[in-house]
């Protein structure tokens, strides 16, 4: 249970800090009047949806944190035989990476206001994505041909389960890009796109980042490092 | 008193909300069903986790019928009393408390409460809703298919919850799993909301150090959920596999009636660490916003303000904060490392620090009070007993060598049903007598309501109380008869007719709630917008109950916490959080 440890470290380090700028030393019942409040102090106030964003990375990030510990707990039993990682997924990895870029660059055009710019980078993240989805079920299939089938093994078990749960995440946050891109074409303004723009952004760096992390998981890079943990709990 | 400066009042203009960001709804249908306005979802909400409860109150009713009386009711067999058992717990857990705390009080309150026009998000709102009603009904329709209900105990724990010993091994838990899936995916879109209306949507002045205590619970509460949650989805995921996939998550090698299975080397512990990681938040998530509940309740009742509000706040936050580094004490007696038993136990009793320090500040709050003995009242009194109580029995079961013994047998199922069953029921009945005049305009019935507190208090003390003595006895929990048993005097058989005679009685009683309910709807004495003359804003509104976004115009002006009570040399004995300082008034501000 060391990595879900280890992440809600970090978001009580962060709520830890966000607190610790709340006044929560404040006396209350000895303060009447108006206070000045950081939101008003502030110009460029955060907006919800960015917040709410935030809050849903910090919940899908304690979901795959769950998972590898699941994972990083079971990969130490007599029965793993770890599987070999398909060539493929260097591959796909690069088309997510191609697919994040292409997002940021969409970014930084909405900020430009250069429509046209958003639209090649909204529509270059959605196809590399799709292609990157497609890949993932390419390794998939590769897997079953040799013979390491879903139940066979752990490892193969997990290796499924991880890809899957990384790739749902995907498919919805397509949804969410489908329906941005949607918008811009219908030709909305810079202005009420730029946010969603920024939102799918964000989201993509993320589940890359999470991807990366699984990607070190099952190729088995950081065995080292889940070794240390391990021996951190025990 | 220290001056706020208020120069700065009239550089902010007041908050008007353009029209066009709030949702109208359009046809009845988007009004009352399918309506994206908090105050409805609430309704919609409560309904829906009361109508699920009442079935896992028929659940009850039939175990105790069985334990009171063995051998009476043959319709009931031992499978089916694991059904219920299992049934029972996570109806009520999940389904009933958590539904109803953070999805009916929390969606009803927040927005109230910091004085917002609604949640950040209306529609997402609204799909948490219909999610959490597809997951009861996923759940509801477990007794109808064949093999009926999963019968593995609430906590589901593999290898048994999936073999074919199991009630329910075909049907059964892949529903429940099915269910509990989608109950996490609709909370999280609730939580959401919850979070991020509290940190965004706060109306001017409304710091966080003003909050009313209860939407601290509630939001220390959300993230605690938020976060731990995803533990339950997990385990659920992967037991699904195993069940569905025939994946070894969690299943161990084993011999099943003769044969061995296909599972190979999966680690039962695992479930219970991922489970547990979930399960032991969870305690607080339905406690933490009963503590804030029952702190609004006590100092409206008791005329006086909060004491050590500060104190409060900070004992939320350090309990929502430790509750996650206490897991494996369900896990003693499992096989893990008895070192982690040692740190363990040590969080699990440093918890107690923070819980005592709110424990005291109820009681200093009514400490020379002006107390009102009403119904919310009497309910907020009698969860402060029984907390106490049920922490207690905590504390026992908190140290290793003490758990050892005692696990398993009907003292654990005491002490859970006084501190997470019994008190947080209290303070929902205390809650809805409160808010109830403010949801619908007029008052319950007050007869009604002491008869339903009076039976539903010493009733509930008639059945648990004497369970701890039974568990101490050694009875064993979770079995259908105990026959002939050695250790077991004939008295205390007849210790558990009595308790479920004491159920039977308690269960009814409910009925007069729901009775209470419904007439006051309709025949309740006019209560006007703000009966209990409390301070906190949303018994501040234009229209009661709240009309559409809440507020008039202009969203309320906060120049105060929530407590202001028998201020000394106030006109009144409250003090509303929205009322401008006397000097402010004599300028010409307006409330």
């Amino acid at each position: 249970m060391s990595a879900i440890i280890l992440f809600l470290a970090a978001i009580a380090a962060i709520a830890g800090w966000w607190l610790s700028q709340q006044r929560l030393a404040a006396k209350p019942w000895l303060e009447e009047g108006v206070i000045a409040d950081w939101r008003e102090e502030s110009p460029s106030s955060v907006p919800p949806a960015k917040i709410g964003l935030g809050v849903f990375l910090a919940v899908v990030g304690s979901l795959f944190a769950l998972f590898i510990s699941a994972y990083s707990m079971r990969m130490n039993m007599v029965d793993w035989r770890a599987l070999p990682v398909p060539k493929l997924l260097w591959f796909n990895t690069g088309v997510l990476v191609t697919s994040s870029i292409a997002l940021q660059w969409a970014h930084m055009a909405a900020r430009r206001n250069d429509t046209d710019g958003v639209i090649i980078g909204l529509l270059a993240a959605g196809a590399s994505a799709v292609i990157f989805l497609v890949g993932q079920l390419l390794a998939w299939q590769q897997l079953k041909v040799a013979g390491y089938f879903v139940a066979s093994n752990p490892a193969n078990s997990f290796f499924y389960l991880i890809t899957a749960m990384h790739g749902l995440h995907l498919m919805g946050g397509l949804v969410a890009l489908g329906r941005t891109t949607a918008k811009v074409w219908r030709g909305a303004k810079m202005t009420q796109v730029r946010l969603s723009v920024e939102l799918c952004a964000i989201y993509w760096h993320f589940l890359l980042l999470v991807w990366l992390v699984l990607l070190g998981l099952l190729t088995g890079w950081t065995d080292g490092f889940v070794d240390i943990c391990r021996q951190l709990l025990t | 008193m220290v001056d706020i400066p208020f120069d700065t009042v009239a550089g902010i203009p007041p908050a008007e909300v353009g029209e066009v960001e709030l949702y109208h709804p359009k046809s009845w249908w988007t009004r009352y069903v399918f309506s994206q306005d908090a105050k409805v979802i609430a309704i919609q909400y409560s309904i829906t986790a009361m109508a699920i409860g009442m079935v896992a109150l028929v659940l009850s009713w039939l175990m105790r019928l069985q334990l009171g009386f063995p051998g009476t009711f043959s319709f009931i067999d031992p499978n089916q009393y694991l059904q219920f058992i299992t049934m029972h717990g996570m109806i009520m857990v999940i389904y009933l408390l958590t539904a109803l705390f953070l999805g009916g009080f929390g969606n009803y309150l927040i927005p109230l409460m910091v004085g917002a026009r609604d949640m950040v998000f209306p529609y997402v709102n609204m799909l948490s809703y219909w999610v959490y009603l597809l997951a009861v009904v996923v759940l509801a329709s477990t007794f109808f298919v064949p093999g009926g209900p999963t019968g593995a105990g609430w906590t589901l724990y593999p290898p048994q919850a999936i073999l074919s010993g199991t009630p329910g091994q075909d049907w059964g838990i892949v529903l429940m799993l099915a269910s509990l899936i989608l109950f996490i995916i609709g909370f999280t879109m609730g939580g959401l909301n919850y979070v991020v209306t509290v940190l965004q949507a706060r109306t001017r002045g409304m710091t966080l150090m003003r909050l009313p205590l209860t939407v601290w619970g509630i939001f220390t509460a959300t993230v605690m959920a938020l976060l731990a949650f995803p533990a339950l989805f997990v385990a659920s995921v992967m037991l699904l596999l195993d069940r569905l996939l025939g994946t070894s998550f969690f299943m161990p090698t084993l011999v099943e009636m003769g044969q061995l299975t296909k599972y190979g080397g999966g680690s039962p512990i695992l479930f219970q660490h991922l489970f547990w990681f979930f399960g032991h938040p969870e305690v607080y998530i339905v406690a933490l916003p009963a503590f804030g509940i029952i702190s609004d309740l006590i100092s409206v009742h008791a005329r006086k303000n909060i004491f050590g509000y500060r104190m409060m706040v900070w004992a939320i936050v350090a309990i929502g904060a430790l509750s996650f580094v206490v897991w494996a004490h369900h896990m003693y007696v499992s096989g893990m490392n008895p070192y982690f038993g040692f740190f363990f136990a040590t969080t699990t009793l440093i918890i107690a620090i923070p819980t005592a320090i709110k424990v005291y500040n109820w009681v200093l709050t009514l400490w020379r009070g002006d107390i009102h003995l009403t119904v919310p009242m009497l309910f907020a009194l009698a969860f402060i007993v029984t907390f106490v109580n049920g922490g207690l029995t905590g504390l026992f079961l908190g140290n290793v060598v003490v758990d050892v013994p005692l696990s398993d047998t009907m003292f654990v199922v005491a002490h859970f049903h006084m501190v997470m069953g019994i008190a947080p029921i209290m303070a929902v009945f205390g809650g809805i007598y409160h808010w109830y005049p403010k949801v619908t305009g007029r008052m319950l019935n007050e007869a009604l309501g002491r008869f339903h507190f009076w039976v539903s208090f010493l009733g509930a003390y008639a059945i648990f109380f004497p369970m701890h003595y039974l568990g101490l006895l050694g009875m064993p929990r979770r079995y259908h008869d105990i026959g002939e048993t050695a250790f077991i005097p004939a008295s205390a058989h007849d210790l558990n007719a009595f308790m479920s005679v004491a159920a039977l009685i308690v269960g009814f009683s409910q009925l007069v709630f729901l009775f209470n309910l419904i007439w006051s709807l309709f025949k309740g004495k006019e209560a006007g917008g703000n009966p209990w003359g409390a301070a906190s804003l949303e018994w501040q509104t234009p229209q009661t109950p709240p009309g559409h976004g809440n507020w008039g115009k202009e969203l309320p002006l906060v120049y105060r916490w929530a407590y202001d009570y028998s201020v000394p040399g106030a006109t009144r004995d409250f003090v509303p959080q929205n009322e401008p300082p006397a000097r402010l008034l004599a300028q010409g501000a307006h409330p």
